[in-house]
């Protein structure tokens, strides 16, 4: 299997969903100059100046314009740069894209990426480092994608550009240099179909996006201690793998989430709840959520580590589970 | 404000003007009736009459194809219907009824028919702007000469939707008319004692559009500058209009408009835009008996329409759950 980073899977993707399709095209600020961190690097060279769009800085517009277009029958794959900034077209995404199929009766779809980059990045403070996957997954209408691994960046963004209902793809930041196999030819994701990173008795471990590779660090410590955890990526955040979790959980019977995002109100809790209205009397230990705490992200390093979730952390919540 | 005494009365093409007088009729009685029903509790939802701007919609749609697009406002009716939209399907709709244009899902503030291209009416203030743009976006990716025009109030141009919409427009040269009705009020205060500098035409000239103004109460004003406007956009540049009206009713059908003299709004009434088209067609040589035929029809339709509203079956409740998206079972979680 090919070995390529996380930026190059996701840019192969909608170069070869460009190329299947004519009616998909990107627009965003800066993407014939490649893009902020070279995710549309070279596709403008293929597909011209008309599909490889170049934007004013006018994130409602951006994002309002690709609903009109996609009412249309295009299919625009729309590029925030920083899922900060959408916060800019909260109306365009939550308002008109996530609705105008459901508020107009089904006469038309809105068949629209929005791509959101997310995370923590070194130093980007408290507008360039949020992640803010659950205030997405809350609104009706829309698909939320979180992809983890160079494979997912591909087979998502693919499964998400077929897709006929709006949906918000988050790439975490950190994650762009990631490098992993990713399975040659036309591989559709499916949304909503969790991935087993690591099988266990003892403790199943919830998460996705970045903080999945923390959550891994921390089984095979885990297992040094003699604890085997389960570890499971969402993948999807809407729809998401409800069945995978349950399934899990009912064989460990001790649940944690963990999540990069502010823990308060976070998805995290949507699965704890979940998992606790279901499962309650196969629990041996309650429920556990690991976030971030409720404050902004900080530009010093040592000050926006505080707010990381750490490997040692997850360690010690999973331990506390088992010793419960 | 010049009344139709000022439109070109000479050499008027009579069957073209008559259906146009018959829709601002139609448009007229549909709001009449809706107003009604609003009153007697059987429209539950908030209505935005159009009464007064009738001249607008009908004076602008009368020069589009019938698969060139629309985007519409809060105040919609008569856009939706001067588009050629199913007045029946409207009233059903705004009585949240089976049959209605959204299965009865949207109301009054989110009417669409694609049909027609009209692509919906919008709840939040200036939305449709960049929508308007996406949509002529597409049609320039994809070839076509098709053209879109977006319809919005004054006061639309105070949020930012107007400054990216315009400047996209602009600076992509998309085929979009769009139509500033003025009608001097943003619920229920003055537009001109909320905005800054020379008004809405300024700020389009501002972004390099060029903007005409019209007398929104004459139908000939507007439709003689609508063709010319569309003309130029199918070529693909953008365009703006600007129509200046008056809202004749309240902001919305339970409004009663306190906060304005009622010798103001008698005084308007008096450039009422049916009247004035009505005195034009009879001084062109239409008989008196004609027009009253016209109304009369218009209103016999809307009762109709009405009552037909009025006795449809409630959609069925499973649509509840229909249309949300493909993926994820919107009951999972809530039961
Ligand atoms: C973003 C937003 N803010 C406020 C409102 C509430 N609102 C509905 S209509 C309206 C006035 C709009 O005035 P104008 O654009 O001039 O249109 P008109 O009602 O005069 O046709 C307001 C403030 C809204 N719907 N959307």
């Amino acid at each position: 299997m090919p070995v390529m980073t996380y930026m190059e899977a996701s840019r192969q993707a909608l170069a070869e969903e460009m190329r299947r399709d004519p009616m998909v095209w990107a627009v965003g600020e800066d993407l014939g100059r490649g893009g902020v961190f070279g995710q549309y690097r070279g596709l403008i060279d293929e597909f011209g100046a008309d599909r490889i769009s170049d934007a004013p800085i006018s994130e409602s517009c951006i994002l309002g314009a690709a609903v009109g277009a996609a009412m249309m029958g295009t299919r625009p794959v729309v590029e925030m740069r920083f899922s900060d900034f959408a916060l800019c077209a909260v109306d365009e995404l939550v308002n008109q894209a996530a609705k105008a199929r459901y508020m107009f009766g089904g006469q038309t779809r809105v068949p629209l990426v929005v791509r959101e980059p997310i995370g923590m990045w070194r130093s980007s403070a408290a507008q360039h480092s949020q992640s803010l996957e659950a205030w997405y997954a809350h609104i009706p209408g829309l698909v939320v994608a979180v992809p983890a691994t160079p494979a997912d960046n591909k087979a998502l963004l693919k499964a998400a550009i077929r897709c006929d209902d709006p949906v918000v793809y988050m790439e975490h930041k950190g994650l762009w240099p990631l490098e992993g196999e990713v399975p040659a030819g036309d591989v559709v994701g499916e949304f909503g179909k969790a991935r087993l990173v690591r099988e266990g008795g003892d403790v199943t471990i919830v998460s996705w996006s970045a903080a999945v590779h923390t959550v891994a660090e921390a089984a095979v410590r885990l297992a040094e201690e003699g604890i085997d955890a389960e570890v499971i990526d969402l993948r999807t955040l809407w729809p998401w793998d409800q069945g995978a979790v349950l399934g899990s959980v009912g064989r460990t019977g001790r649940l944690l989430v963990v999540q990069e995002a502010v823990a308060v109100a976070g998805f995290g809790a949507e699965v704890a709840a979940f998992v606790a209205e279901r499962l309650h009397k196969a629990l041996k230990a309650p429920v556990k959520r690991l976030g971030a705490p409720r404050i902004p992200i900080s530009y010093a390093p040592v000050l926006e580590d505080e707010v990381r979730v750490r490997t040692e952390a997850v360690v010690a919540a999973a331990r506390g589970l088992v010793e419960y | 404000m010049p009344s139709g005494e000022s439109s070109p009365a000479t050499n008027l093409d009579v069957n073209r003007h008559l259906a146009q007088f018959r829709q601002m009729c139609r448009i007229r009685e549909f709001e009449k009736a809706a107003i009604k029903a609003a009153n007697e509790r059987l429209v539950l939802g908030a209505i935005h009459p159009s009464i007064g701007q009738e001249a607008i919609a009908v004076g602008v749609c009368s020069n589009l194809r019938r698969d060139d697009i629309i985007l519409s406002t809060h105040r919609g009716h008569g856009h939706t219907m001067a588009k050629g939209a199913d007045a029946l399907a409207m009233m059903r709709e705004l009585f949240g009824r089976a049959g209605g244009y959204s299965q009865g899902k949207g109301g009054s503030m989110h009417i669409a028919d694609f049909s027609v291209g009209m692509l919906g009416a919008n709840g939040v203030v200036a939305a449709n702007i960049n929508i308007a743009a996406g949509a002529a976006h597409a049609i320039r990716l994809k070839g076509e000469d098709r053209v879109v025009v977006c319809f919005f109030g004054d006061g639309a141009i105070n949020r930012g939707p107007f400054l990216e919409g315009l400047n996209w427009a602009g600076v992509f040269r998309l085929p979009i008319l769009f139509v500033c009705e003025d009608n001097g009020f943003a619920a229920t205060t003055r537009t001109h004692a909320m905005t800054a500098g020379d008004g809405p035409a300024a700020r389009a000239e501002a972004l390099g559009i060029k903007a005409e103004i019209v007398d929104g109460n004459d139908l000939f004003a507007v439709d003689a500058a609508a063709r010319e406007l569309i003309g130029i956009v199918r070529k693909g540049t953008p365009r703006f209009l600007l129509a200046r009206t008056y809202r004749l009713t309240g902001h919305t059908s339970a409004d009663t408009a306190p906060y304005r003299p009622q010798e103001e709004v008698a005084e308007r009434w008096l450039n009422d835009p049916i009247d004035n088209c009505r005195g034009v067609l009879e001084r062109a040589g239409v008989a008196a008996a004609e027009l009253a035929a016209i109304a009369r029809g218009a209103e016999d339709e809307m009762r109709q329409a009405y009552e037909m509203a009025r006795d449809s079956a409630w959609p069925a409740r499973e649509l509840a759950y229909a249309d949300v998206q493909d993926v994820g079972d919107p009951r999972e979680v809530a039961f």
